[in-house]
C-alpha cells in the first residue's frame, strides 16, 4: 500500500513531487520498521519474562518433588516401650541405637554425641515409628526396616544445593557431618523417592515433613462456599438485570455499582470481612468458610458481568417463539434462555473461581494465614489456603522452604490451569454460532 | 444440628410442593378448570415455606454467636470487668470459651468453669430453639400454602413474584457489599480520628505506627503521619508504570497492525497468562528472582541497594500490568472506524505513519482509560508489595531505596491480633479508606471516559 507513488505521472507538473515521495520513502519505511522493532522487543520482552518466571519456579522447586530418606533397621526394644502406655516410649533412643550401629565410634549412650548422629534423621521420624508401633503392637520385640526423612540440611546436601566445595565455615555443615552421612549413603541407606509427603501432610516447621494437604482441603472448602454463595446470587442477579429490570435509575445505580466492585482492591475486601463478618458477627477466624465467603463478595462482579454477556449471546428469536407459543416472561427465561446460556455462565464462573483460587491478600486479613498442623475437618475449622500457605513459606527461614515454596506455587499453578484448560473445553464443546 | 435443621426445611419444602401439587391436580379431576398449571401451586407453595424459613435460618447463624456471647456476659459475677481493657475481657471469655471446648490449661477458676458449663447449656438452647422453630413456621407456612389451592387462585403469577422479589434481592446484593464497605470503613476510620487528629494523619510526615503494650513501658507513642506511606505507593506505581505503559502500548500497536495474523492470535493468550498469575506468585517471584538479580547487577556496577527496593517491586508489578493495557489499547485501537485508517492509506501514509498520526492519537481517550484503570490496580495491588517492598516509612523517591506502601502497611497492621480499640489496627482501616476512595474516584473517572470514548464511534 505504501508503494502507490504513479509511475505515470509523466511530464505534468507534479513530477518533483512525486521525486520527494520517492526520496523520502526510505526514510519513512525505515521509520515503520523501527517502530515494529519496538513492538516486537516489547513482545518479546513480556514473553521472556513469562518464561522467566515459570523457569525460576521450575529450576527452584523441581528438588522439593523429590525427598531424601534413610532406611533403617529398628529393633523395636521392649524395655523402652511399655505395652500399656505406647506413646510414651523411648522411640528416638531406638532410631538412635539403630542410627548407631552405623558410627561404632560414636559413644551412643553419652546423648551430646548420639545427637550430632541422630540430627541427620528428621523430627518426624520418631513420630512415624512411634505410630507404626500404636498401630500394630505385635512389633514390640522384633527388628522392622523404616524408611524415614532425612533432615532439611543433609537433604539439601543429598541434592547437591549444599555444595561440599564451598569453605567449611560457610557451610551449613561441617566436614564431620558430611562424613556421617557419606557412611550412611555408602552402606545404601539413602534414598530419594518422591515427596507424597507435599500432598499427603499438613504443615509443619520443618521443611522436610511439611505438606500441602491443609490448605488444599482449606482452599476447596474456602472455594465451595464461594461457589455456593456467588452463583446462584449471581445468576440471579444477570438475570434481572439482563430481562427484567425497568430501564431507570437504580437500574444505572446497579450497573455502575457493579463495575466499580469489580475493581475495588482485594485488600478492602479483606477490611470488609474482618470488620463486619469477624468484628460485628463474631464468625470464627481463620475458617475457611469466612474466607469463602469472602471471596464471594469479590467473585460476584465477575459471575454477573460474565452471565450478563451469555444471556445477551442469546438471539431474540428465540425469546419471540417461547413468547409466541404462551410462555410467560420468567418461562421464556428458565426454560429457554438461560439453559442455552449456560455454557458461557459456567465458563465465566470458572474464571471468576481460578482468580479466588489464587487471592491471597482478603484470606491474609481474616487470618488464614496460621500455622495449622493438621488439616482442617469441615469449613469451621482453622485453616490455611494454598496461596496463603505459599505466602507462609516465602516467609520462613529455613532453606528447606524456598524450594518447597515453588513446589508449592506449582501445585497452584497446576490446579489453575487445570480450571482454565476445563473452562477453555467448556466453551469449545457447548459454545453455540447463531 | 445446623444441618439437622437445613433437612428439615428441605422435607418441608418437598413436602410443600407435592401435597399442593396433588390437591391442584384432584381439582382438576373433579372437572373443576384451573386458572394455573399444577406444577405452579406446587412452586408457589415450595417457594413459600423455603424462602422465609431460609432467610429464618442465615439471619439466627449470623446473630446466634453475638446473642450467646450477651447472654453469658450477663450471667458473669458482677464486677468481673471493672478496671479492665477490652483486651483483657477477650481474654477472660476466650478462655471460658476454651474451657468449654475441652481444653482445660492448669486449674481456672471455679466461676470460670460454671460459666464455661453455662455457655455449653445456652449453646444447646440455642440449637434446639433453631430446630424448634424451624419446624414451627416450616408447618404454619406449610398449612398456609395448602390454605391457598383453589380453581381460581393465581398461582403463577404469585409464584412469579417471588422468583421476581429474589433476583430483585440478588442484584441488590452488590449494592449491599458497597454499604457494607463503605461503613465497615468509615466506623473504624471515625474511630480512628477521635484518637489521631485527621490533618496529622493526612499531612505528617512519620509513620510508626508501634504503641506502647502496657502502661509503663517507654516506647515512642506512635506516630501516625501517613504522607510517607503514600510517596511509597506512589514510587513502586511510577516505577510499575514505567514498565507496564510503554511494552504495553508497544506490543498493542505491533499486534493490533503489523503483527501476521497467526503470530496475533498465538501471542495474545500467551500474554493473557500473566494476567492470571496469582499475585502471590509474582511477589515470590520478585523475592526469589527480581530483587537478587537487580542487587547484582548494582554490585557490578558498585553501587549499594537496599535487599527489598522498590525497584524489584514495582518492575513485577509492571510484568503484572502489561497484559491489561496491552488488551485495553489493543481494543481502544480496533474501535477505531476502519474509515480513518483507509483514509490515512489513501492519502499515501505508511502504515507506521498511519498509526502513529491517526490511530493512536484517535485511540488515546480509550488508552488513557486503561492506564488509569492500570493505575488503580497498582496502587490496590497487595501480595507483591507485601512481599517484595519494605516495611519502614521513610520520607524518600529513590527507586532504589526500600520503601513501604499502604496496602503493606494494612496487612501488616492487621494480621496477627486484632483488638478494634488501639490506633494501631484502626490506622489500617483508615488507610484503606484512603485506598478505596482513591481507587473508587480513579475507576469512576476511568470508566467515565472509555464509555464516553465508546460512544463516539459506535
Amino acid at each position: 500500500m505504501t508503494d502507490t507513488t504513479p509511475e505515470t505521472s509523466g511530464p505534468n507538473p507534479s513530477h518533483s513531487t512525486t521525486e520527494m515521495v520517492r526520496q523520502s520513502l526510505a526514510r519513512r519505511n525505515r521509520k515503520q520498521v523501527v517502530l515494529q522493532g519496538f513492538g516486537v522487543a516489547a513482545i518479546a520482552f513480556a514473553l521472556s519474562m513469562l518464561v522467566i518466571l515459570v523457569g525460576s519456579l521450575v529450576t527452584s522447586g523441581y528438588p522439593a518433588l523429590t525427598q531424601t530418606h534413610v532406611a533403617l533397621e529398628v529393633f523395636v526394644d521392649p524395655e523402652e516401650v511399655d505395652p500399656d502406655n505406647l506413646p510414651g516410649g523411648g522411640y528416638d533412643e531406638m532410631l538412635a541405637a539403630s542410627l548407631g550401629s552405623y558410627f561404632p565410634d560414636v559413644d551412643m549412650s553419652d546423648r551430646a554425641s548420639a545427637r550430632t548422629v541422630t540430627k541427620i534423621l528428621s523430627n518426624g521420624a520418631q513420630l512415624q515409628l512411634r505410630e507404626q508401633v500404636i498401630e500394630t503392637p505385635s512389633l514390640i520385640g522384633e527388628t522392622i526396616t523404616i524408611t524415614v526423612p532425612a533432615a532439611d540440611n543433609y537433604d539439601q546436601l543429598n541434592k547437591g544445593l549444599i555444595q561440599r566445595a564451598t569453605p567449611e565455615e560457610n557451610r551449613r555443615l561441617n566436614d564431620a557431618e558430611i562424613a556421617r552421612f557419606d557412611t550412611l549413603d555408602a552402606a545404601g541407606a539413602i534414598s530419594t523417592p518422591l515427596n507424597t509427603a507435599l500432598i499427603t501432610s499438613a504443615d509443619s516447621r520443618f521443611p522436610e515433613l511439611a505438606g500441602l494437604k491443609g490448605a488444599i482441603i482449606g482452599s476447596f472448602w474456602a472455594l465451595l462456599t464461594c461457589f455456593l454463595i456467588s452463583f446462584p446470587i449471581g445468576i440471579g442477579a444477570a438475570i434481572y438485570l439482563e430481562e427484567f429490570a425497568p430501564k431507570n435509575r437504580l437500574s444505572d445505580i446497579i450497573e455502575i455499582n457493579i463495575n466499580n466492585l469489580a475493581a475495588v482492591p482485594s485488600v478492602v475486601f479483606g477490611l470488609l470481612a474482618l470488620a463486619v463478618f469477624l468484628g460485628w458477627f463474631g464468625m470464627p477466624r481463620s475458617a475457611p468458610l469466612v474466607g469463602g465467603m469472602t471471596l464471594a463478595l469479590m467473585t460476584l462482579p465477575t459471575i454477573i458481568i460474565a452471565t450478563r454477556a451469555a444471556l445477551k449471546a442469546v438471539p431474540p428469536s428465540i425469546r419471540e417463539a417461547a413468547l409466541g407459543v404462551g410462555a410467560s416472561k420468567q418461562q421464556v427465561v428458565f426454560h429457554h434462555v438461560l439453559p442455552l446460556a449456560m455454557p458461557g455462565i459456567l465458563t465465566g464462573t470458572i474464571i471468576g473461581l481460578a482468580q479466588a483460587l489464587g487471592e491471597t491478600a482478603p484470606l491474609l486479613l481474616i487470618g488464614m494465614n496460621a500455622f495449622i498442623t493438621s488439616a482442617p475437618t469441615g469449613p469451621f475449622d482453622s485453616a490455611t489456603a494454598l496461596p496463603t500457605q505459599i505466602f507462609i513459606w516465602a516467609d520462613s527461614p529455613e532453606r528447606g522452604f524456598v524450594s518447597r515454596t515453588s513446589a508449592a506455587i506449582l501445585v497452584l499453578l497446576t490446579f489453575l490451569i487445570t480450571m482454565n484448560a476445563i473452562a477453555i473445553y467448556l466453551r469449545q464443546k457447548f459454545e453455540r454460532k447463531w | 444440628m445446623v444441618l439437622s435443621a437445613f433437612l428439615l426445611l428441605l422435607g418441608a419444602t418437598l413436602l410443600a410442593y407435592f401435597l399442593n401439587r396433588k390437591a391442584a391436580i384432584s381439582i382438576r379431576a373433579g372437572g373443576t378448570q384451573l386458572h394455573s398449571l399444577e406444577s405452579f401451586h406446587g412452586l408457589f407453595a415450595a417457594l413459600s415455606v423455603l424462602v422465609p424459613v431460609l432467610a429464618g435460618i442465615l439471619i439466627w447463624l449470623v446473630l446466634r454467636g453475638s446473642a450467646v456471647d450477651w447472654f453469658l456476659l450477663q450471667s458473669l459475677p458482677e464486677g468481673t470487668f471493672d478496671g479492665l481493657d477490652s483486651g483483657a475481657s477477650q481474654l477472660i471469655v476466650a478462655e471460658i470459651k476454651s474451657i468449654a471446648g475441652g481444653r482445660v490449661f492448669g486449674t481456672p477458676d471455679p466461676w470460670k468453669t460454671e460459666a464455661a458449663e453455662r455457655l455449653l447449656r445456652y449453646n444447646e438452647i440455642a440449637d434446639w430453639a433453631m430446630v424448634a422453630l424451624v419446624a414451627i413456621s416450616a408447618a404454619v407456612l406449610l398449612w398456609f400454602a395448602r390454605s391457598t389451592v383453589g380453581a381460581q387462585f393465581r398461582a403463577r403469577q404469585s409464584a412469579e413474584r417471588i422468583v421476581l422479589g429474589l433476583m430483585m434481592f440478588c442484584a441488590t446484593a452488590a449494592i449491599f457489599v458497597t454499604i457494607g464497605i463503605v461503613f465497615a470503613l468509615t466506623f473504624e476510620t471515625i474511630k480512628f480520628f477521635q484518637i489521631v487528629p485527621f490533618t496529622e494523619f493526612l499531612f505528617g510526615t512519620s509513620w510508626e505506627p508501634q504503641i506502647p503494650i502496657r502502661e509503663d513501658q517507654v516506647a515512642a507513642e506512635g506516630a501516625f503521619g501517613a504522607v510517607p506511606v503514600f510517596l511509597g505507593t506512589i514510587v513502586i506505581s511510577t516505577v510499575a508504570l514505567l514498565v507496564a505503559v510503554p511494552v504495553g502500548l508497544m506490543s498493542a500497536i505491533y499486534l493490533n497492525e503489523f503483527a501476521p495474523h497467526r503470530l496475533r492470535s498465538a501471542v495474545k493468550p500467551v500474554l493473557e497468562i500473566l494476567a492470571g498469575v496469582p499475585t502471590v506468585v509474582y511477589g515470590f517471584f520478585a523475592v526469589l528472582t527480581v530483587a537478587p538479580a537487580i542487587r547484582q547487577f548494582a554490585a557490578t556496577i558498585g553501587v549499594d541497594v537496599a535487599p527489598n527496593t522498590a525497584l524489584a517491586a514495582g518492575s513485577v508489578m509492571g510484568v503484572m500490568l502489561i497484559p491489561f493495557i496491552s488488551s485495553f489499547a489493543d481494543d481502544a485501537l480496533s474501535a477505531v472506524p476502519r474509515s480513518l485508517r483507509d483514509g490515512a492509506l489513501a492519502l499515501g501514509a505508511t502504515r507506521g505513519e498511519m498509526m502513529l498520526n491517526v490511530l493512536f492519537p484517535a485511540a488515546i481517550p480509550g488508552i488513557v482509560g486503561g492506564v488509569l484503570l492500570a493505575v488503580s490496580r497498582a496502587i490496590g495491588e497487595t501480595m507483591i508489595v507485601v512481599m517484595a517492598a519494605g516495611l519502614i516509612a521513610k520520607m524518600t523517591i529513590n527507586p532504589l531505596d526500600s520503601v513501604t506502601a499502604v496496602t503493606v502497611q494494612i496487612v501488616t497492621l492487621l494480621i496477627g491480633d486484632t483488638s478494634f480499640d488501639n490506633p494501631k489496627t484502626l490506622s489500617a482501616f483508615a488507610l484503606g479508606m484512603m485506598l478505596f476512595l482513591a481507587t473508587l474516584f480513579i475507576n469512576i473517572f476511568a470508566l467515565r471516559i472509555v464509555r464516553k470514548y465508546r460512544e463516539i464511534y459506535d
